[in-house]
């Protein structure tokens, strides 16, 4: 049996409008309005600023299964996709936003350094860089903001390193990949953010061309030379690496000390182990809890698509609320408890499907050495202010704080 | 058990990898499955079926044989 929802012509008088706010004294749990709907059923229609009613879809089950299903696109470009934000004009999308075959060519150029085994061979380095910057923040004045001497290097430093981007410039493309993902930023002004980022990796990229390097920009250029690749292409990678690459983990990092020094049972785990295994769980954990890509996963129907009794009509658009699928308590027991130690099925939080996160083995790779070094090194981190007062990112795109002053 | 892998759909996340990483690898030029072992036995089974499960491109299949 199925039933469909009608949206059309002013009926969408009670549909709830996206993206929904946190509770005030709950910075870490997902909107209560999106575990009522939850509760409702798995698909809910939402109202977004342009006043389409796409889909939300809010657990596990359904997610994992749209997120895979071939007929549902993730193409910027098709009427009826739910976009966050009005797009700039002139701007153009990267493969995050292309279906295949087109996002398959491209996403295979860049996925070298990202593999497990290469990874793995940068844990080493990663150990020095975190170690080095700890040392940096024994050594300075308390309080300290961790966001900026620490959680905001750490993965600057390892994608500027991989990529092949001088880590002198990061306050430039720092400040601008901040506007590029601020959900109220002006389109104008993220627009400009945008081309600016795109202007300096494109300059980098000719630098390249010129004189190449062992790094994955002089990797593009080979592709470049061998017409596989267009050199704004080329430039459209780095940018989407270079955000992606720092503001995520930055977040993980300083979002996760912050949720763990919350639960001090929890970051006393982290602080008497040594076991690699608890260490794995407990990022894994963290990605769950924190599920820091909190604007969901925006798809559109390629064709009508029965799923739980619910008809998604080809065009319409969906928003994978993957922050309340990672709390859904049919797959997670307890799911809004912070359980380092939980045996639990893979969460969502990097996606599911042919888009799911590149960088996902960098990323646990980082977040692993961070977390068990940071609170072994400091172990009597604490937070220097009152929760009240950390300036929590509800208007990013990516969630997190602002700035974590911390003092031992 | 037999395991197949199909390369076209693989998108190169890499969880087969850290799962079962005598099972499958990457090609280091893309990222793409590369099967090491497609009988694998008893002691890496359960590692490969939750490959399998998590595979978020559904590019590995396992075949269960008595």
């Amino acid at each position: 049996m199925t039933d469909t929802l009608s949206a059309a012509g002013g009926e969408t008088a009670g549909v709830p409008e996206f993206p929904m706010p946190r509770a005030a004294r709950c910075p870490f749990d997902p909107p209560p309005g999106l575990r009522s709907l939850q509760e409702e059923g798995p698909l809910a229609r939402v109202r977004l600023w342009d006043g389409s009613t796409p889909w939300v879809v809010t657990r596990y089950a359904e997610q994992r299964a749209l997120m895979a299903d071939p007929r549902v696109s993730a193409d910027i470009t098709r009427p009826g996709y739910p976009a966050q934000a009005p797009m700039p004009k002139g701007s153009f999308a990267s493969f995050i936003l292309m279906d295949d075959p087109e996002h398959h060519r491209l996403r295979r150029m860049v996925q070298a350094p990202f593999t497990v085994k290469r990874v793995e061979e940068m844990r080493p380095a990663v150990q020095r860089i975190v170690d080095d910057l700890i040392d940096a923040v024994l050594a300075g004045p308390k309080p300290v903001d961790l966001v900026e001497a620490f959680a905001l290097p750490v993965p600057s430093l390892v994608i500027c390193e991989l990529l092949g981007v001088p880590y002198d410039d990061h306050d430039f493309f720092q400040d601008n990949s901040k506007t590029v993902i601020r959900r109220d930023a002006a389109p104008e002004e993220r627009a400009a953010a945008g081309a600016r980022l795109n202007a300096y990796l494109d300059d980098l990229v000719g630098r390249k061309l010129a004189e190449p390097a062992d790094d994955l920009l002089s990797r593009l250029t080979g592709r470049i030379e061998a017409g596989e690749l267009s050199r704004a292409e080329a430039a459209q990678m780095g940018v989407l690496l270079l955000i992606a690459g720092h503001e995520t983990t930055a977040n993980m990092i300083a979002l996760g000390t912050l949720a763990l020094l919350r639960h001090p049972d929890q970051l006393a785990l982290l602080r008497e182990s040594d076991d690699p295994k608890l260490v794995a769980g407990a990022v894994e954990e963290l990605l769950r809890y924190l599920n820091i890509t909190h604007s969901g996963r925006r798809r559109v129907a390629l064709e009508d698509i029965e799923i739980s009794g619910q008809v998604i009509r080809a065009g319409e658009g969906m928003i994978m609320a993957n922050d309340i699928a990672n709390r859904d308590p049919e797959v997670f027991p307890g799911p809004d408890d912070l359980d380092l130690r939980r045996d639990a099925p893979r969460h969502v939080a990097f996606g599911f499907g042919v888009h799911q996160c590149l960088g996902q083995p960098l990323a646990r790779m980082e977040l692993q050495v961070v977390y068990s070094t940071l609170y072994r090194r400091i172990p009597t981190l604490s937070l220097a202010t009152d929760l009240d007062r950390v300036p929590f990112k509800h208007d990013g795109q990516v969630y997190g704080v602002y700035e974590l002053p911390v003092t031992w | 058990m037999n395991v197949i892998v199909d390369a076209g759909k693989c998108c190169g996340a890499g969880q087969c990898v850290l799962l079962a990483p005598d099972v499958f690898d990457q090609n280091e030029d893309d990222g793409i499955v590369v099967l090491l072992d497609a009988t694998p036995p008893e002691a890496l089974r359960a590692a490969v079926r939750e490959a399998a499960e998590v595979c978020p491109a559904a590019a590995i299949t396992v075949e269960e044989r008595p």
